[in-house]
């Protein structure tokens, strides 16, 4: 593509004006960077979302209470000393927060990475050859897609120790369905394009054409799931570790936090509070990210969340 | 319209029998139920004793085999063997699926109703104050984690029985214990005080998307051309609104309420154990926690088929809501 620019009349070259009236020339991706960096509500939630991803991950370390050692405080209300208070057992709240955190993010981005993984070569494989391979593997996929995430997730991982990584394998283990079902979609549009008979052309190998051609291509709807996959793994898995069937003491996660502070809403009400705003926050910002996403990918559609 | 639903049914007990399956496998591989009997009672049992647990559930029979036991025995109205002596699968279901029903079924018409209501309201008002406040409120509940709001609406629900003095809202159970119900109105309104908060709980998750699916379908159907001539030929907005754009809107939530039931019956699970029902809720949490591997399929099979029949129901919907769709 060449750049587009209007010139002065009869060649007269000013250099003033002709900046003025020359469109630079983008990439797909920069484009797509510029609708997101405009959407307010995405730009806000990514800042606010990647500051709970740091406190999470490096908070722990600099702070200097950890979240299973006692504290000679108990039933403290938040303080300098201890910002989220203290339970019963005299644990500081900060700590374990950050903890559940931590926890239940590495859980959740596992989940989305693991299953988008997985999902998307799933579905471009089916969506490139289609046929027979194609109507196994979606068969499959619908297998899959049929089962209750939450009941059959609930029946495992009761027997999973509460390892953070097992339940994640678990929850993505029943959602990557739902990415192959969009990228086959997408793929099956795809191969269908100049670029993909160009490639042929060249010689290029099926391989080369799925995982250099035709997944690079449907990258917009493959993030815009993995996004809503983050809100879906987090809600899952502090559901599982509510009912005492995720992560198990003495780690801790968000949903184990709300169970251990549900008889103390009234009492020590800022350790119910605190963690189910943490899930709240990044499930919510998770969810705003993914709609700038949405909108920035496909401007066409200027769609809704659904 | 009746052959289809008779071929929706046949196709439909294929993919049932397949799903079954793979779910057993799943279940029966997900834990040990024999070595859980073996160590954890006082004083452990005998060998012989844990050989005849083994054998009570199946446990030593290939898997094949026991699928194919198990799915013949419930076509004769046989579960299984339980875990627990004396537990009769069955009758268990069913008496736990009355009480689950009652719940899920407030929940989702009140959930519609909000959805549609709020949801058409915020699509006729694009962009207006009330839009934004109902698309925020919205992105708030879907963000919301059900047990963390169930817990609030409980303590919420104490309150106010303390500050009026009445038992009205139920937070422990699906009815009273004590039997001062005497009349049939009592225990009516007992039944009532007990419903409300935990409908509201589940009507909660699903209700934002519901209402942002209906917005979506809605605006859409409003930028339609048979909407606008409706309107040029001179039809008042409102008949307009309900007759001929609502009507099609509804289309879609169809399809969603149908592939939502699954989501919906997980929540069953996690707000019948706040508010302490007697339900299949509660059913599930105790035979994953006892490894009872008959009383786990039940619960799936029973919600396999919900959602089979939800999706039927919602395909046959379409007949009656677009007069376009025939089946045959």
């Amino acid at each position: 593509m060449t750049d587009i620019r209007a010139h002065g009349s009869a060649g007269t070259e000013v250099p003033g004006a002709e900046r003025e009236f020359t469109v630079r020339q983008r990439s797909q991706t920069q484009l797509v960077l510029r609708r997101f960096l405009r959407h307010r509500a995405a730009m806000i939630s990514l800042v606010v979302f990647a500051l709970i991803v740091v406190w999470a991950f490096i908070g722990p370390h600099l702070w200097h209470y950890s979240y299973q050692k006692y504290t000679p405080d108990n039933s403290q209300a938040p303080s300098w000393k201890h910002p989220f208070g203290t339970n019963a057992s005299g644990y500081d709240a900060y700590a374990q927060v950050m903890r559940g955190t931590q926890t239940s993010l590495k859980i959740a981005i596992l989940i989305a990475l693991g299953s988008t993984l997985v999902g998307a070569v799933w579905g471009a494989i089916a969506g490139f050859y289609r046929g027979l391979v194609d109507a196994v593997m979606m068969r499959i996929a619908d297998l899959v897609l049929t089962l209750p995430l939450f009941a059959i997730a609930l029946v495992i991982s009761s027997r999973s120790g509460g390892s953070w990584y097992w339940i994640a394998v678990v929850i993505a283990g029943l959602t990557w369905a739902y990415v192959s079902r969009v990228v086959r979609s997408t793929v099956l549009s795809l191969r269908e394009k100049e670029f993909v008979e160009a490639a042929r052309a060249l010689g290029a190998s099926d391989a080369r054409i799925i995982f250099r051609h035709l997944l690079p291509n449907a990258l917009g709807p493959i993030i815009v799931n993995a996004t809503v996959l983050v809100a879906t793994g987090i809600l899952t898995e502090t559901a599982l570790s509510f009912l005492g069937f995720g992560v198990q003491p003495p780690d801790t996660s968000l949903g184990l936090l709300v169970a251990q502070a549900q008889t103390a809403v009234d009492t020590r009400p800022w350790l119910f509070y605190i963690p189910g705003a943490f899930i709240i926050a990044i499930a919510l910002t998770i969810n705003f990210i993914g709609d700038g996403l949405r909108d920035a990918f496909d401007p066409r559609q200027q769609r809704v969340r659904q | 319209m009746l052959a289809y639903t008779v071929r929706r049914i046949l196709v439909s007990v294929p993919v049932l029998i397949v799903s079954t399956f793979v779910v057993f496998l799943v279940v029966v591989n997900s834990g040990d139920p024999v070595a859980n009997f073996a160590t954890s009672r006082q004083p452990a049992p005998s060998k012989a004793a844990v050989a005849a647990f083994a054998r009570h559930i199946h446990a030593d029979q290939p898997v094949v085999e026991r699928y194919w036991n198990w799915i013949t025995g419930v076509l004769h109205g046989d579960f299984g063997p339980s875990v627990q002596s004396n537990l009769d699968i069955g009758h268990d279901l069913f008496t736990r699926f009355r009480v689950t029903v009652t719940l899920v079924a407030a929940a989702m018409i009140i959930a519609l109703l909000l959805a549609v209501l709020f949801g058409v309201f915020s699509a006729i008002r694009q962009y207006s104050v009330a839009d934004y406040v109902i698309t925020f409120v919205g992105f708030l509940f879907l963000a919301m984690p059900v047990f963390w709001f169930a817990v609030l609406l409980k303590q919420a629900g104490i309150r106010f029985n303390e500050s009026t003095g009445s038992q009205f809202l139920g937070t422990i159970g699906e009815k009273s214990p004590y039997l001062d119900v005497d009349t049939a109105w009592n225990e009516f309104t007992d039944r009532i005080g007990h419903l409300v908060l935990p409908t509201i709980t589940l009507a909660l998750v699903s209700f934002a998307s519901w209402t942002r699916y209906t917005r979506a379908s809605m605006l859409e159907v409003l930028s339609s051309d048979y909407v606008r001539l409706a309107r040029a030929k001179g039809l008042r907005r409102g008949k307009v609104m309900t007759r001929h754009a609502l009507r099609t809107a509804l289309i879609p939530l169809t399809t969603v309420t149908a592939l939502d039931i699954a989501i919906i019956l997980g929540g069953a699970v996690v707000t019948e154990t706040i508010f302490q029902w007697h339900g299949m809720g509660e059913m599930l949490v105790q035979a994953a926690t006892t490894v009872d591997v008959y009383r786990t399929m039940a619960w799936l099979l029973l919600s396999a088929v919900v959602v089979i029949g939800f999706n039927l129901v919602a395909d046959l919907l379409y007949a009656v809501l677009d007069p376009r769709i025939r089946y045959d």
